[in-house]
């Protein structure tokens, strides 16, 4: 114990080192990670990336309209995946939908970290009558689903506030929405991990050094309880970005003119019969895989930061 | 004048229907820079005493009646952010196992700089100048390295010598350390025990140890306080008690020693356990488990009487003052019902306490 550590390990925790090795030795993590960062580093530079801007209609030439991908027959070569009804190009579109989902997937899950970290560090801490309003807040919540909130609020707020106002702010809207309804999920991890934690001396120690509750939770119990909101994090991005395709799959999401990968989906669904299948499919399979890494990547790090499969010193 | 002065302090546990006491009118002083213990078995209320010194009893526990002066100033009366300032910078606590005491996410120095920096108004530099100052008085060697490593990083007997140094950081006026080494090699225990002695004297604080290993209150204290199911039964100078026992509860923890029992002999017990807070016996708590109960253990609750050296709350003390004269003589205890078939001292041979006990609790 009180042996040399070597100069790398000091200064970095041993479960950082310990999560870096279980990280190189699992190919299941390495690919999924190489395969989301493919993905999400194309998504961030979309606009430079892609061949033309999506967004901008007066672009599109309806001569283009419904061009199979390259390798079919028919394929264009300046449109690799093919195009549209609407003569746009299906890799800037898919490009720049993976980015809106994925800005979405994350700003939701931002929000519901925030919601659901607060109160349930709050409701575990403090207990008693204010644990149990919260708690049972957060059980309401949870028996609507989620996608039943967000279409009941999206829907009257597009009838309230017209369809241009909307549109303006749906970015905005998907994200609240998505955020507010997913907010139990940490609040009860969190106040879970509290409600272990605030039982060990530490805590008891804290208190008799004279810090406050506030200081108690967010600068001690709070970082002890790591690991398992990271591991819903993930899970929860996952969630969120099939939250916000089905929600643009329903027409309540991103507008026409700014398409998410469910909103591309759900255009290309009236063709598909008609032949053109790559307008639904290729959106359909980037987002599938794009939830799968993301998805793969949370279970090894639950495996990983599982404090019962973790035989490491305390 | 006292530093701390406790004064009928009650304590009790609100339950669903009744509230259950956990401490009864404990009673006691404390002079700056003297050294105190307090032994009894488990649930005897030895922690809550130290708690309630910090008034840290959580729900739904909470202090009924009674006085903490400490410094001239109520505890007892005091507000949250009061007690915060109290907490930490004048009163320190010190607890059982180093392991779990120090938080695993954080490295020695923020936990160090957070306590300075949360009382004083320090820069982060002066703030690890002192704690590797206060590392240093605890013989940690290289305390500059120690700072940037993490608590899983260190042995058991490093960290509570951490936790010693973090005790001190704001130089407090009292410690309460909470049986500081039980969960300790017997070799490091001593070391901390010699470590927390040296402290104490040379920065003149007083100390409030809570163990049940009466050889550590005898190495470290001065006055020495014997609870029993949150009751004083006897308090006075250490010495006095380990030596010469008043109280037949005291006797018997002291001849549950392994010391005093030949080798190969089983050791003396005392017979029974501590009563549950729910169902403490009426009168003298301890008249179920005790030799010499009377009729009168069992009704009336003993006052604590000022006998020789020590302050004893038993109805019998004067007269197993007598029978253990006699006992010197080698004449048996005959006087009383639970000695009654003595053949020998009731003192010095434990088969006759048990048999004893069982006639004491029989009748």
């Amino acid at each position: 114990m009180t042996t040399q550590t070597n100069p790398q390990a000091r200064g970095s925790s041993f479960w950082q080192s310990n999560f870096v090795y279980s990280f190189r030795k699992s190919p299941i993590a390495i690919i999924s990670m190489i395969v989301f960062l493919l993905i999400a580093l194309s998504a961030f530079f979309a606009p430079l990336l892609a061949p033309v801007d999506p967004y901008n209609q007066a672009l599109f030439d309806i001569m283009d309209s419904e061009l199979p991908p390259v390798w079919e027959t028919y394929g264009d070569p300046r449109f690799i995946f093919g195009t549209d009804p609407q003569g746009r190009d299906m890799l800037s579109a898919i490009l720049y939908g993976t980015r809106l989902s994925l800005l979405i997937g994350i700003c939701a899950v931002a929000v519901q970290a925030f919601l659901g970290i607060s109160i349930g560090l709050i409701a575990g801490y403090v207990g008693g009558r204010l644990d149990s309003l919260l708690m049972r807040m957060a059980d309401i919540q949870l028996s609507f689903s989620t996608l039943m909130v967000a279409i009941i609020f999206l829907a009257v707020s597009q009838a309230i506030f017209g369809s241009d106002t909307f549109n303006k702010y749906a970015i905005v809207m998907l994200i609240v929405v998505i955020g507010v309804a997913e907010w139990p999920q940490y609040a009860r991890t969190v106040r879970a991990c509290v409600l272990a934690e605030k039982k060990k001396e530490y805590v008891d120690s804290a208190r008799v050094l004279g810090f406050g509750p506030l200081r108690i939770m967010v600068r001690h119990i709070l970082p002890n309880a790591l690991s398992p909101i990271f591991v819903i994090s993930t899970v929860q991005v996952a969630n969120a970005i099939i939250s916000e395709a089905s929600l643009s799959f329903l027409g309540l999401g991103m507008p026409p003119s700014q398409p998410s990968l469910g909103l591309l989906i759900s255009s290309g669904f009236d063709y598909i019969f008609s032949g053109s299948w790559w307008i639904t499919t290729i959106p359909g399979i980037v987002l599938v895989v794009l939830v799968l890494v993301i998805n793969l990547l949370g279970d090894w790090m639950r495996d990983v930061l599982n404090p019962r499969l973790y035989k490491g010193d305390k | 004048m006292a530093l701390l002065s406790v004064k009928d302090l009650t304590v009790k546990f609100a339950m669903r229907e009744q509230s259950v006491t956990a401490l009864d009118g404990i009673s006691f002083d404390l002079a700056k820079g003297e050294r105190l213990g307090i032994v009894g078995e488990s649930g005897a209320g030895k922690s809550i005493t130290g708690f309630s010194l910090m008034k840290l009893i959580s729900k739904p526990g909470f202090i009924d009646r009674g006085q903490i002066q400490f410094d001239g100033r109520d505890i007892a009366k005091m507000d949250e952010p009061a007690l915060r300032d109290i907490r930490g910078n004048h009163m320190a606590m010190i607890f059982q196992d180093p392991m779990v005491t120090l938080n695993p996410v954080l490295t020695i120095g923020e936990q160090m700089v957070e306590t300075l920096r949360a009382h004083r108004k320090l820069s982060l530099e002066e703030a690890e100048q002192i704690a590797i100052v206060k590392l240093r008085e605890v013989y940690i060697p290289s305390p500059e390295e120690r700072l940037r490593q993490y608590p899983h990083e260190l042995s058991g007997g490093m960290r509570q010598r951490i936790i010693i140094a973090i005790a001190l950081l704001l130089e407090p006026k009292l410690i309460i350390a909470d049986e500081p080494t039980t969960a300790l090699d017997v070799t490091i225990q001593a070391d901390i025990m010699d470590l927390m002695l040296e402290l104490c004297q040379t920065n003149k604080v007083s100390l409030i140890l809570i163990t049940h290993d009466l050889g550590v209150v005898n190495q470290m204290t001065e006055r020495t306080l014997v609870m029993y199911a949150g009751r004083i039964i006897e308090s006075g100078r250490t010495r006095e008690i380990i030596n010469d026992p008043q109280h037949p509860y005291t006797q018997g923890l002291i001849n549950a020693l392994p010391q005093q029992t030949l080798p190969g002999q089983p050791l003396k017990q005392i017979p029974g356990s501590m009563p549950s807070l729910t169902n403490i016996p009426t009168g003298c708590a301890f008249h179920p488990r005790c030799a010499y109960a009377t009729s009168r253990c069992k009704t009336e609750i003993p006052r604590t009487l000022r006998f020789g050296a020590v302050e004893v709350a038993c109805h019998e003390v004067e007269r197993l003052k007598a029978g253990q004269g006699k006992a010197g003589t080698g004449q048996p205890a005959a006087n009383g019902n639970a000695s009654a078939n003595g053949d020998t001292s009731a003192y010095d041979e434990a088969s006759t306490y048990d048999e004893a006990s069982a006639n004491g609790s029989g009748s």
